[in-house]
């Protein structure tokens, strides 16, 4: 009965709700559609490397090729509400990552490492 | 479109859709009955290697001696193996095998049985497997223009999108950097009444989402299993909903304009708008 229809609004239909999630998985599927096949390489990899800093889930990192105007855009999101600090600083043992490289120390004010000292 | 004044060469037309069970079989009879029907000399190939269907949906099954397979093993001749349809002159049937496995299916084969058609005839609608496998692909691979068949339901939707990118990608015409397939969106099993009420995505929300031009909208009726259920293509009913419709969409592929039907309510009075049942 529309009459009654307008009195008690229904909730919300579910053509709009299927149209809705179509658009959503769409976007992203076509989207790695035509995206470089390293990404999946990619992704474990920059895992490891997040993961020796906070817990994330596979799911919190996503990776996107798009395009803005002429330029591709390799986009990183990392989603990190609620996670936690990582334990261990050599993140866990399901995907181990190296080992941090040595960084060079530089003096506050003094000269660069390859400068030799007069 | 011939060359050197040929009378016929024909386009290819694939039926394809990803997802099972939507209508490819029953539009691909249909639609070609309709070119049929409009004098054009079509034949319809069943690409589906080991689940052959397209036989009975036109009522030959009882005719079938060689198929597809036979001719693209050179094991019969091309027209050993095309059964005319007895209500059409214009229109062959192109049986497939029941016995072997999609793998017979050689792109080369296949390229060199369409190219013999292609001489005999203005249209070659080929009616594809489902899914994206070897099939489907080689189904697809030749296709001048696609016609996708798509059910106003979420999971036929993405799989046609797939398929919508399969074509614009591994398609012949897109690894040889030709004019790209031209896409007809079709979309069968449509109820105006379950749209209205929020019930089912409507013409448009379809439309929308894959961004290809509507070439038809068929209502759900029940003309199209009593067309199976006798081995005739809906097509030929025209009396019939989706037999109308079908052969709306089939004049709209030939380039003739045609009012979309099925996708408006009929008219109501206010009384009925008001009180009446949605």
């Amino acid at each position: 009965m529309r009459l009654l229809d307008l009195l008690f609004p229904e909730r919300r239909n579910s053509a709009v709700i299927a149209k809705d999630r179509l658009k959503i998985v769409l976007a992203h599927e076509r989207a790695s559609r035509n995206a470089p096949d390293f990404l999946p390489a990619l992704q474990k990899d920059l895992l490891g490397v997040v993961r020796r800093y906070v817990e994330i889930r596979d799911d919190m990192l996503r990776i996107n090729v798009g395009k803005s105007g002429d330029t591709s855009l390799l986009e990183i999101n990392v989603e990190i509400d609620g996670a936690k600090r990582a334990p261990v600083r050599n993140g866990p043992a399901t995907h181990p990552a190296p080992p941090p490289r040595p960084v060079p120390v530089f003096e506050a004010d003094g000269p660069a490492p390859w400068v030799k000292p007069s | 479109m011939g060359e050197k004044g040929e009378v016929f060469l024909a386009r290819v037309i694939v039926l394809t859709s990803g997802k099972g069970g939507v209508g490819k079989t029953t539009s691909a009879a249909a639609i070609a009955a309709g070119l049929a029907l409009r004098g054009k000399r079509t034949v319809v190939i069943d690409f589906d290697v080991g689940l052959r269907n397209l036989d009975l949906v036109m009522g030959c099954e009882r005719r079938v001696v060689f198929d597809f397979i036979n001719v693209i093993n050179g094991d019969a001749k091309l027209n050993q193996a095309l059964i005319k349809d007895k209500r059409n002159d214009n229109l062959y049937i192109f049986p497939t095998s029941q016995t072997r496995d999609k793998e017979a299916l050689r792109r080369d084969g296949v390229e060199r049985v369409l190219d013999e058609l292609k001489e005999n005839f203005d249209y070659i609608v080929c009616d594809s497997p489902a899914g994206i496998e070897h099939g489907a692909i080689t189904a697809l691979y030749f296709a001048d223009s696609a016609i996708v068949v798509t059910n106003p339901e979420v999971s036929s939707v993405r799989d046609s999108d797939r398929i919508l990118g399969i074509l614009a990608s591994k398609s012949r015409r897109a690894e040889h950097n030709l004019e790209p397939v031209d896409m007809h969106l079709l979309l069968t099993r449509y109820s105006l009444e379950r749209a209205k009420k929020g019930e089912m995505m409507s013409v448009e929300d379809v439309k929308e989402i894959l961004s290809i031009p509507l070439l038809g909208v068929i209502p759900e009726s029940e003309s199209v299993l009593r067309a199976s259920n006798t081995g005739t293509p809906v097509a030929f009913d025209q009396e019939s909903p989706a037999g109308r419709a079908y052969l709306d969409a089939v004049a709209r592929f030939v380039g003739e304009q045609r009012e979309m039907r099925f996708v408006q309510p009929e008219r109501r009075s206010i009384f009925r708008t008001l009180f009446g049942r949605a």
